[in-house]
């Protein structure tokens, strides 16, 4: 799977999550960007996202995600394992 | 098969979908771990059921502060219920660190904590506790031998719990959500998130805080009267394998060999069911004669006839027979359960009730127990021995029906029911019915005030209430605890905090010789009036001009009734004992 087939994933994932129907997610983009991504939604969409892509990551990972196209890549490399 | 409850996220985006306009219900969570999302959580299991809850959450880790001052924020808040979380893992740091001197007194200190929590909340107001008890934990210190060393945190949490059962079973104001049991359920691995509980303090997975979301929402709702009472049932291939029709009595599925053994299983959850009070109804497309030959005949039926309250067998659509069962039980179609194997059947009784529930129902017969099991259907927020009873009485209603259209003359049929009641005032035997029939009685129910058996208690050691606790029998048999009114006593006059009758007893006169009694209790405590009050619900309409055709003249809100000119009612019910 490419990366910008896990981003438009991710990106339904969130958009199921999080309720809102435009929203449009870029490598670039942080919880800074998008309203109620908030560190509790944060926790609904880190499971969800390991839920659709059957992965886990490590109390690390969750941590240390800088940006979505981080976090697509953190999946990448998971499920390419 | 769907999840149940739905995950997490499934969940919240359900409640997101449904207009916020429920019963209004004011919920305080406190917790020693982050609790934001099982706030979430329980909020939108809330309006799944039709509430509208409002949450109160106390700061992290206040719980003691919270509870043990008598003007913190969470009395101001006014809850209906508490909910109490003493997350396991900071319990298993403490038990770590204590030292091992102390460590076999832990559950003790545990448990008598919590108690001393309970008894400070109920000092200072009547809301509800629930209390989320500890999941057992896998720390592999002493492996299996920790079943038998004082020192092992198994050991503690086991006894903790076990104390707190004891402790919920004499306090009507304390309930316990069973998150031991939903974990065993959903195993330990699902239940706790390690990386939640790192990054976020979060020991429960999301998913698993839904669950235990949606069973605290199942014991608000029991304890509001809103609880499942019959279960209606249909016939081939959910309690047999196989068409008697066609099949025969030797060719159904039903015994100790192969499938027929899922069937025996299912029908010994049922009448278990049936024992702790459900009402047991049969609706099923087939020739009566038919459809009673293995209730008489199969050596290996577990359920027999006089299991069952209401019988239809017939070749009538579903949903008008479950609104003819409807008739005879006179109890609402939100407290019936309705189960058939044939996924048309459910849908089409759906469809015309939508009130009532009908589960889906797994393929294989196997899962059945399983499955519905699962989905708690059956809640409840008190027991007493009258709930065995309760399908035999709903037998001997179906015959007093029968002999009713016999009389053309009501008068001459409720003389021919030789009817005995009997007046007490509180004891220790009837606060528990008393208790559960102002959680359940919607109909007959002038201000729908739900008591627990604490408040009860209280209003028992109170001057200021006069109890009425009327019993009724008949020359068909006894009905228990049928009516309930609790007067309260003011100068010159007594209010009518409290009246409430069971409906089986509707159109008995029983309400006339209540009344008669309310009066000669005003005259024996110099109370010239009596006010009543009615307070307007989706379900007691019964009773919204009871106390105009009584004679009660209105008085701004109220309802006043002067002795001097109260009419004795007539009825013909005898009065064996009265112990004012």
């Amino acid at each position: 799977m490419k990366t910008d087939e896990i981003l438009k994933i991710v990106n339904d994932v969130f958009i199921d999550v999080l309720d809102d129907e435009d929203l449009v997610l870029t490598p670039e983009t942080t919880a800074q960007d998008v309203e109620d991504w908030d560190s509790l939604t944060h926790i609904q969409l880190i499971v969800a996202v390991e839920k659709r892509f059957k992965i886990k990551f490590t109390s690390q990972e969750i941590q240390g995600f800088e940006n979505v196209g981080h976090f697509c890549e953190e999946v990448h490399r998971k499920i390419a394992d | 098969m769907e999840q149940h409850p739905p995950g997490f996220n499934q969940l919240i985006k359900a409640a997101k979908k449904l207009e916020p306009d429920g019963k209004q219900l004011r919920v305080a969570l406190l917790g020693d771990s982050a609790i934001q999302l099982l706030a979430k959580a329980i909020h939108a299991s809330g309006r799944l059921s039709g509430l509208s809850v409002n949450i109160y959450e106390a700061d992290y880790d206040q719980i003691d502060l919270q509870v043990l001052s008598h003007d913190s924020a969470l009395y101001t808040f006014r809850p209906d219920f508490i909910i109490i979380y003493h997350s396991v893992s900071k319990l298993k740091n403490r038990f770590y660190s204590s030292p091992l001197g102390i460590k076999t007194e832990f559950h003790e200190h545990h448990s008598s904590k919590i108690e001393n929590l309970v008894r400070s909340v109920a000092s200072k107001c009547s809301s509800k506790i629930i209390y989320l008890n500890l999941p057992t934990v896998q720390d592999a210190i002493f492996g299996n031998y920790a079943t038998k060393v004082e020192t092992s945190l198994r050991f503690h949490i086991r006894a903790i719990n076990q104390h707190l059962n004891s402790f919920a079973s004499g306090h009507g104001q304390f309930f316990i959500c069973d998150v031991e049991s939903l974990a065993a359920y959903v195993g330990l691995s699902h239940s706790f998130d390690q990386q939640l509980y790192i990054t976020s303090d979060m020991e429960f997975s999301l998913d698993f805080q839904a669950l235990v979301a949606s069973n605290v929402i199942d014991i608000i709702n029991a304890v509001h009267g809103k609880i499942n009472k019959c279960l209606i049932l249909d016939l081939d291939n959910t309690l047999w394998g196989g068409v008697i029709g066609d099949d025969g009595i030797d060719g159904i599925e039903i015994g100790n060999f192969g499938l027929g053994k899922a069937f025996v299983d299912f029908q010994l959850w049922i009448r278990q069911l049936k024992d702790r009070g459900i009402i047991l109804c049969i609706c099923s497309k087939n020739t009566e004669a038919i459809a009673f030959e293995p209730f008489r005949n199969h050596p290996d039926m577990v359920l027999k006839e006089d299991d069952i309250a209401v019988f239809v067998a017939n070749w009538n659509n579903k949903a008008d027979n479950i609104q003819y069962i409807q008739k005879v039980l006179n109890i609402g179609f939100d407290s019936m359960v309705f189960i058939d194997d044939n996924p048309f059947e459910r849908n089409l009784v759906r469809n015309a009730i939508p009130d009532i529930c009908v589960p889906e129902l797994p393929e294989d017969p196997s899962e059945y127990v399983d499955f519905l099991s699962q989905l708690n259907l059956f809640e409840v927020a008190s027991f007493s021995t009258n709930d065995q009873n309760r399908n035999q009485q709903y037998r001997e209603e179906a015959q007093r029906k029968s002999i009713e259209i016999q009389f053309t003359n009501q008068d001459d049929y409720l003389k021919s029911l030789e009817m005995v009641a009997v007046i007490e005032p509180f004891n220790s035997f009837n606060i528990p019915r008393v208790a559960q029939l102002t959680q359940r009685s919607n109909q007959f129910n002038f201000r729908t005030k739900r008591y627990t058996e604490s408040d009860i208690k209280s209003m028992a050691e109170s001057e200021r209430f006069i109890p009425l606790i009327v019993s009724l029998s008949d020359k068909f048999g006894d009905y228990g605890i049928v009516s309930v009114v609790i007067l309260e006593k003011n100068t010159s006059h007594l209010f009518i905090d409290t009246w409430i009758m069971s409906c089986r007893v509707l159109k008995r006169g029983l309400e006339d010789l209540v009344l008669n009694q309310v009066i000669n209790h005003a005259e024996f405590h110099g109370a010239a009036k009596i006010y009543g009050e009615y307070l307007a619900t989706p379900k007691n309409i019964l009773v919204r001009d009871f106390f105009p055709e009584k004679g009660f003249k209105q008085e701004g809100e109220l309802w006043k009734c002067e002795t001097s000119t109260y009419q004795i009612k007539q009825h013909f019910i005898s009065l064996k004992e009265v112990n004012i």
